[in-house]
């Protein structure tokens, strides 16, 4: 049997990371940010029934870039670990930190595994709340980010976070929000083309509902607040 | 695929990855003796079927033996935007029972990206129920009501059950519990098609009296302590709350009429 060649753990990593990174920017990226009412997200689909946005729990959404089926089935274990510590404890017993803790683990798990592949996905969980709000991006490696106010993740996050550091302010209403989301959506096309109300996914973290503040704003809802 | 610690299932209901997975979680009453004990047993609930959808509605005690346990327990409940569940029985299973019946629809939705369809909540209310027929063979009965608006049929439904998990369904209204003989004469004399909403409250009102008249397990209105009825309705809208005051309206409307008579 012959010995496997050697490769020092700096450039298994190394290469492992590009991979991911690779992966990631090609997908569409998705901002999320503060409004009057709680937290808007917003993302570039023109799947009606492939999301990249989701409801997790009460004041918790998801948000997923990268291979839509890894994203997909970790959105799917944030539901269950949610639901389940809902009942187990209760409703208020569920925060998106927790959660976010919980993506991490298995993320950085499965990228120190030495033969696994690793995953191509960045995550935004955010949670709406009577005050602030919170912003957890996990990344490909298991590494947490702790956000205020705005964040973007996915291809051309950077440019799309200048962008949104320009034009954010506090309080903004619903239509202000969705203007500004897609004004920045747009940017990340560079100059080909622009987003018309069927190409944009909005859901919203609303704390005025009762119990689970997640809206989902439909094409109608999209288009009337864009051609207002 | 990366997992979570503690998740082995991938599916999307609720029940099967307890069972899966946390198999501790799931109430187990079956293998004890419940003849031996006293513990809180909720009385009369009805249902009835209206223009605008369905109504569910219940008395307030919940008796242990031949005393009261409680007196404002509260048996009707919100599962979700259309449905109710109402519970007579032992209380304690029940309302476990209807906590993870919620969270199974919750789950679903949110996983699945849409709502189970009518018929497939009742299946899932059945399934708990059929779990449940041990513990109810040595004493431990749940009997639950299921109440809501089929937005595929556009009008409002009523499943009822049997021990075993069987589920009829029921067009016009149905009423079990202690008192539930006595609700149904009651509703039968006052039921007709496409009531209307304040007419559907009367009727309800109406029969609860008359279980709480004939049924010893069965609380009234008790007006010194403030203590009225549950009535909610459920329509293309969603679930609404009947006020105590609409309450105690509909109770002075049904009192009038009875002694006009």
């Amino acid at each position: 049997m012959s010995a496997p060649f050697y490769v020092s753990p700096e450039q298994q990593t190394q290469d492992k990371a590009e991979f991911a990174r690779k992966g990631i920017a090609r997908g569409k990226p998705i901002v999320a940010f503060d409004f009057q009412d709680g937290v808007i997200m917003m993302a570039e689909n023109r799947s009606g029934s492939l999301r990249k946005l989701g409801e997790i729990y009460d004041r918790i959404a998801f948000a997923g870039v990268g291979k839509f089926d890894e994203y997909e089935n970790l959105r799917k274990q944030g539901v269950r670990y949610a639901d389940l510590r809902g009942y187990q404890f209760s409703r208020d017993d569920v925060s998106a930190s927790s959660l976010a803790t919980e993506y991490s683990a298995a993320l950085g798990h499965q990228f120190s595994q030495p033969y696994a592949k690793p995953i191509e996905v960045e995550l935004l969980v955010c949670e709406v709340g009577h005050e602030r709000n919170a912003y957890f991006q996990v990344q490909f490696d298991g590494s947490v980010r702790d956000r205020t106010s705005y964040v973007a993740i996915g291809g051309d996050f950077e440019k799309l976070e200048a962008g949104l550091k320009e034009d954010w302010k506090d309080g903004l209403s619903l239509q202000e929000a969705v203007s500004m989301g897609r004004k920045a959506l747009t940017r990340a096309l560079n100059g080909s083309g622009t987003l018309e109300a069927e190409a944009l996914e909005v859901v919203l973290l609303d704390r005025r509902r009762e119990g689970r503040k997640f809206r989902r704003l439909n094409t109608s809802e999209i288009q009337e607040i864009v051609q207002a | 695929m990366v997992s979570f610690p503690g998740q082995t299932y991938g599916g999307s209901s609720f029940i099967e990855f307890l069972r899966a997975d946390y198999p501790d979680l799931l109430p187990s009453l079956a293998g004890y003796d419940w003849s031996q004990v006293q513990i809180p047993h909720g009385t009369t609930v009805l249902s009835l079927v209206y223009a605008d959808g369905a109504l569910m509605a219940g008395d307030r005690l919940a008796t242990e033996g031949y005393q009261v346990a409680t007196r404002d327990i509260e048996k009707v409940y919100k599962i979700d935007e259309t449905c109710t569940m109402a519970i007579a029985g032992a209380a304690g299973p029940a309302i476990e029972m209807m906590r993870i019946f919620r969270v199974e629809l919750e789950m679903w939705q949110k996983l699945e990206g849409h709502d189970l369809t009518f018929e497939g909540k009742a299946n899932r209310l059945s399934f708990l129920i059929r779990q449940n027929l041990p513990a109810a063979m040595q004493g431990m009965v749940v009997m639950p009501l299921f109440a809501g608006f089929d937005h595929e049929k556009d009008r409002g439904r009523i499943y009822k059950f049997d021990v075993t998990g069987g589920r009829y369904g029921e067009t016009d209204y149905y009423a079990t519990g202690s008192g539930g003989k006595d609700a149904r004469s009651s509703l039968k004399k006052s039921f007709r098609d496409q009531l209307a909403r304040d007419e559907a409250v009367d009727a309800a009102v109406e029969a609860l009296i008359d279980a709480a008249d004939e049924d010893r397990g069965t609380g009234g209105i008790d007006m010194r302590r403030h203590i009225y009825p549950t009535v909610k309705l459920i329509t293309s809208a969603g679930v609404e709350d009947i006020s105590d005051d609409e309450i105690i309206a509909a109770y002075d409307r049904v009192s009038k009429q009875r002694k006009a008579a």
